[in-house]
């Protein structure tokens, strides 16, 4: 009894500290984003002069009007979604399809693929070497560049293989077998239909990737019009280079450089609009991609 | 041993659209990742466009010598090095004690809402991340330096100091990584038996206690793991995020190998050189691995392999 209640008072102090640290780590993490919205939305003199704190003051969406209205920003938007959506489609139907093969336990041949697989995510030759191979591929400055290099993630393929091999019984195939079916068509109608929650997991594991890089753009675009956003967003956010359209009516440079800073809280919130929609789904699914992965294969 | 073979061969054709299916994957890992492997050899040789791979002159080891000759290299080295091993001290536990905590939390509402908020930083893109630290680091009217002024202190030009640059990298690192990097740990969590808990009530022990006894040790294994994992990146300090960060006047404590590399290749176009420095580069992360890989069998059950 003595020591049932020594206990409880033991595990109140600890609750009291645990909620405390964690609701204190929340905030810190919350709050900067927090800040970018107030900021977006905010007199720029008011966040200027570090009167912007816990509230908007000044409401205003001049910020957003002037985003909505400079083309770079929607071209760089524009480029962004084709190519997050080609890439990931490329991505998701070599990285399923491969990983299912190599999840079959009788293959001959299965170890070997599997190490070469493997052995890519330790050793590479390095940026130099495989940015000659693009060049002498001749996919400098076109879209592909931006594709067929990155067309399959070696974890993501241990993901989808492990996913397979647990979810996906080697009996099953052997039964379609039996029944006459050939592999691509049973892969078809019976392996991608019990596979929703993997494909979903690829799908977003791979879109936030392409919707969120900017290196092999910069390094394999030459032309401004085909640039994705984040290497817009690069400029406006790092190189501070707010093109003129955007701040036209500013009379003076400290006017200009409030004018800039309020866009670029608007432009950080704008490019990840399409990433907090899908958050819920994506923490759902990325949650589950991870467990999956845990599971060492 | 002839029988098996034969069975194999017969396995191959019968089954050739289970190779099919996998041909384009093995097609990419060649091409853009294997090919790399074997043009890596230009380190070795002076190389010219129009010679390519092949033909261009076989140097030996003069650009390797010239790298740890040139006046850069420690800088290179220390800067590649000290700003891992920091990431690593600051970066490595704190998922695990986060993690930790998250799993005494009774609240299940409260948890997930607190996990929701973690999470959130992981999805926001590199150059996002670097705009908001240069937004809020912003000398004159960035919000940090808003709140020093309002505490007495003087204005810090943290983007132009080389000696805060370390840390702005591994701290706002440590702000986007460490909800995420919580997951797998509970991944972990959720697999010890529930029995270990009851057994350890019926005995008295507290929370701590438990999460002590019962809870590290169960992550263990997973921590090993990434702990090996992590090893093998040691001298390949992600280049993305430091070359957005990078600016003139913080180049001494700023500049690592991956910046190196893809200034002195691509922007000098010197590929040899560069291809020498990526190249000594991996060799060593792949001996680091190895060797931490060693030592975590020798002192501990796990192991990559």
């Amino acid at each position: 009894m003595n020591n049932k209640l020594k206990r409880g008072r033991g595990d109140l102090v600890f609750d009291i500290i645990n909620y405390t640290l964690l609701t204190l780590g929340m905030l810190m993490v919350l709050y900067p984003l927090y800040f970018i919205v107030i900021g977006s939305v905010s007199d720029p003199n008011a966040v200027y002069e570090g009167r912007v704190y816990l509230l908007p003051r000044g409401v205003t969406l001049d910020g957003y009007r002037r985003i909505f209205k400079e083309e770079s920003i929607w071209t760089g938007y524009g480029n962004t979604f084709l190519y997050t959506f080609s890439g990931t489609a490329l991505n998701v139907v070599l990285t399923i399809s491969a990983a299912f093969t190599l999840s079959r336990k009788s293959l001959p041949g299965r170890n070997f693929f599997m190490f070469m697989i493997i052995f890519t995510m330790f050793f590479n030759g390095g940026l130099i070497p495989s940015y000659l191979l693009v060049q002498r591929l001749g996919l400098i400055d076109k879209i592909w560049a931006l594709i067929f290099p990155v067309a399959v993630g070696p974890w993501n393929l241990i993901i989808a293989r492990t996913f397979f091999q647990t979810s996906i019984p080697d009996e099953l195939c052997e039964a379609a077998y039996i029944d006459g079916s050939s592999h691509i068509h049973m892969f078809i109608r019976v392996v991608l239909p019990l596979s929703r929650a993997l494909i979903a997991i690829m799908v977003l594991f791979y879109a936030i990737a392409h919707w969120n890089s900017y290196f092999s753009a910069l390094i394999y675009l030459r032309s401004e019009s085909k640039y994705p956003l984040q290497l817009i967003l690069r400029n406006i956010l790092i190189e501070n280079d707010v093109s003129s359209s955007m701040v036209y009516d500013a009379y003076s440079v400290g006017e200009k450089q409030k004018l800039a800073d309020l866009i670029k809280f608007g432009v950080i919130i704008v490019s990840s609009i399409p990433v907090l929609i899908l958050y819920p789904f994506v923490q759902k699914y990325f949650v589950q991609g991870v467990m999956i992965g845990a599971i060492k294969g | 041993m002839k029988a098996g073979t034969e069975r194999k061969i017969k396995f191959i054709f019968t089954n050739y659209q289970l190779y099919l299916l996998l041909f384009p994957t093995i097609v990419f890992f060649v091409v853009f990742r294997y090919i790399p492997m074997y043009g890596v050899q230009i380190a070795f040789r002076d190389y010219m466009v129009t010679k390519g791979f092949l033909g261009s002159e076989w140097v030996g080891l003069k650009h390797f010598e010239r790298f740890f000759q040139t006046p850069d290299f420690w800088m290179l080295i220390q800067n590649t090095l000290g700003i891992s091993l920091y990431n690593l001290m600051a970066g490595f536990p704190l998922p695990i004690i986060v993690a930790l905590l998250l799993h005494q939390l009774n609240h299940k509402g409260y948890k997930r809402f607190i996990q929701t908020t973690l999470y959130a930083p992981h999805f926001i893109s590199i150059v996002v991340l670097v705009g908001i630290i240069l937004v809020f680091l912003s000398p004159r009217h960035g919000l940090i330096n808003h709140l020093i002024r309002l505490l007495g202190g003087e204005t810090v030009f943290f983007m132009g100091k080389p000696e805060y640059f370390k840390s702005i990298y591994v701290l706002s690192g440590v702000w986007q990584s460490t909800g995420w990097g919580t997951v797998i740990y509970l991944a972990a969590l959720s697999n010890i038996s529930p029995e270990l808990y009851e057994s350890s009530i019926v005995d008295g022990a507290n929370k701590w206690q438990r999460m002590l006894h019962i809870d590290l040790p169960g992550i263990l294994p997973t921590a090993i793991i990434l702990l090996i994992l992590n090893s093998g990146y040691m001298l390949s300090v992600g280049f993305e995020k430091i070359y957005l960060m990078q600016n003139s006047l913080n180049r001494t404590t700023s500049e690592v190998i991956s910046t190196y590399v893809y200034k002195t290749g691509l922007i000098n176009a010197q590929y040899s050189y560069s291809s020498a420095i990526g190249l000594f580069d991996a060799v060593i992360n792949l001996f680091i691995l190895i060797i931490v890989n060693r030592l975590a069998r020798k002192f501990s059950e796990t192991s990559l392999w």
